[in-house]
């Protein structure tokens, strides 16, 4: 049998230079990566090559960087659509990021499609990018929302899902892997039972890409967005993936330079997607640092990825749920790397602030999900959340620093 | 190299003893029967969510209650809030109201802002966790406007609204 080579922990961790880093005085422990990865030198590097020795803008110039630029905007572009097995480049639009990307959907699509009475179907615990461009949408154009329930673990209720489902659905909104609880949803099943009534489904993938391979074909959705920044990458950059066939009956998203085919001052023909919805001059650093990003995560390869996320996850399970008081919200079967958490009489703000002071960064907040809060009857949690290169001796910081908390506030 | 973001300060000068008493055991904690004003605080980034009650003859302060939920810091101001205000006139409430919150956000608050506050005092640790100050401003920010017209109230304030958001980042 041949010996597969995996990847040395230590070797991946001297490649993010962020690892390195003090705060108030010991080794950062960065447990917020659901917020934002940190960035391997192998993306900083290639940006800063570019910035430093190739840049220039693309599809204008008629010179050598220019051509260059968009060289490795496109071949940037075939990165993505390869990452989420979509069918053509044509498919894959740049956007500045998940958020902007399904709000690309509501406007482009939504507002165009979508008939009065018409109703979206969204679930309590969505991300608010994904639940407040639809809203938005239903109050501007007198659509319905209904709002899939979950269950005190934090999984969809599959069978409340298919009861909301009529004639009249025209959209499903469902996000990929709650970013507050952590639940991975079974995207693919819900996709299957949405395309049943005739739904479209948009699946807001921000929090799915970081932890293991996404097939566009496979799950069939209608669209699906995400974020460099959580995969690695640089900010500013995200990706929306959309049906061949959606992307050419959608309206152009915003106006303006690169998205137009012929103009007049009397009529404007519009570009074929993707230009169709790139205004403007697009990230070109960030472009070509996501496409680093993605072949880095290729590198590393999906199966050692999980593996050490599911050891994490796992080990933080255990210790955190060994500290007297401590409450893990979201028990997901299905879960991501990350540990959201209560602890009794101790409020998440000051959990947060205590942690700081011992190095330890987490996130204390609603995590941009309030009716997921609400539903678990808390104002806010604090959330720890795992990368692959996060230790078990990262885990041992928190446990001790959250301990130290529970003695302060007894 | 390896960058260190430290703050300078200790943890127990903005968890100190004092502060950490009125969290655990509030004063003044629960809803004001008969009351005279009323004031609706949240910190919408956090949740912390308070009611204040005042209950004043003429321009004295007799009582100030508060109910709700938060962190240690936004609960502890808000009981030490309600010690310090009782019998005061509402004048002398604005200028400690504003003695307070110059302490909380201005690194070169003169003495007389820090003797004027009295046992409030203890919260100057919280100036270098600038990402705390609007915790412990919350129910004055209330307070505030629990002490306005009655045409002039909102039904909610926010810390969203106000000045500790740009001190925050800055």
């Amino acid at each position: 049998m041949p010996t597969v080579s995996l990847p040395d922990l230590a070797k991946v961790r001297a490649g993010f230079p962020m690892l390195a880093a003090r705060m108030n005085g010991r080794p950062l422990v960065y447990l917020d990566n659901a917020a934002t990865a940190l960035k391997p030198g192998a993306v900083i590097d290639r940006m800063s090559k570019f910035l430093k020795e190739e840049y220039a803008t693309v599809h204008r110039g008629i010179y050598t960087f220019s051509q260059e630029s968009t060289r490795l905007c496109d071949e940037a572009r075939s990165k993505c659509r390869a990452f989420l097995n979509a069918a053509d480049d044509s498919e894959i639009i740049f956007t500045r990021g998940t958020t902007e990307a399904i709000n690309l959907v509501a406007a482009a699509y939504g507002r165009k499609f979508l008939k009065t009475g018409d109703e979206i179907v969204v679930t309590t615990i969505e991300h608010h990018s994904n639940l407040v461009p639809w809203q938005r949408l239903c109050e501007e154009k007198g659509f319905l929302l209904k709002v899939v329930p979950v269950n005190d673990r934090g999984e969809l209720d599959l069978a409340a899902f298919e009861r909301l489902l009529s004639a009249r659905t025209y959209l499903v909104a469902v996000g990929h892997v709650s970013n507050a609880l952590g639940t991975v949803n079974p995207v693919g099943e819900i996709v299957k039972m949405a395309h049943h009534a005739g739904a479209v489904v948009v699946v807001d993938g921000a929090q799915g890409v970081p932890h293991g391979p996404v097939d566009v074909r496979a799950m069939d959705c209608d669209f699906y967005a995400f974020s460099g920044h959580k995969l690695y990458g640089p900010t500013g950059i995200g990706v929306l993936y959309g049906k061949r066939k959606h992307l050419d009956a959608m309206d152009p998203y915003q106006s303006g330079g690169d998205m137009v085919e012929t103009v007049t001052l009397e009529k404007t023909t519009y570009a074929k997607s993707p230009a169709k919805f790139e205004a403007g001059t697009p990230a070109i650093a960030e472009i070509i640092g996501l496409g680093e990003a993605i072949d880095y995560i290729g590198s590393l390869g999906w199966d050692w990825i999980a593996s050490r996320e599911k050891e994490l996850l796992e080990y933080a399970t255990a210790r955190l749920s060994a500290i007297p008081g401590l409450r893990i919200v979201g028990t997901a079967a299905e879960k991501a790397s990350l540990v959201s958490f209560t602890l009794e009489g101790v409020h998440p703000h000051d959990v947060g602030t205590v942690l700081n002071e011992e190095g330890v960064a987490v996130r204390a907040g609603h995590h941009c999900a309030q009716p997921a809060m609400k539903r678990f009857g808390v104002p806010a949690t604090t959330r720890a959340s795992f990368a692959f290169y996060n230790t078990k001796e990262e885990i041992d910081a928190l446990e001790a620093a959250l301990r130290k908390t529970v003695e302060m506030f007894k | 190299m390896s960058a260190d973001r430290s703050s300078p300060v200790k943890l127990d000068e903005l968890y100190q003893e004092v502060i950490l008493d009125h969290n655990k055991n509030p004063r003044n904690f629960g809803r004001l029967e008969g009351a005279t004003a009323y004031a609706h605080g949240v910190n919408p980034l956090c949740g912390d969510d308070y009611e204040v009650f005042v209950s004043a003859e003429g321009v004295f302060i007799k009582k100030v209650a508060f109910h709700g939920q938060g962190c240690a810091i936004s609960k502890a101001s808000a009981s030490m809030m309600t010690v310090a205000l009782e019998g005061k006139s509402v004048a002398e409430v604005r200028t400690l109201k504003d003695h307070f919150i110059r302490l909380l956000t201005d690194a070169s608050a003169p003495d007389s802002a820090r003797e004027g506050v009295g046992r409030l005092k203890f919260f100057e640790g919280v100036r270098q966790f600038p990402a705390r100050v609007k915790c412990a401003t919350l129910a004055w920010r209330a307070l505030e406007e629990a002490l306005k017209e009655k045409d002039e109230r909102r039904a909610e304030v926010s810390t969203e609204d106000q000045g500790e958001r740009k001190r925050e980042t800055s």
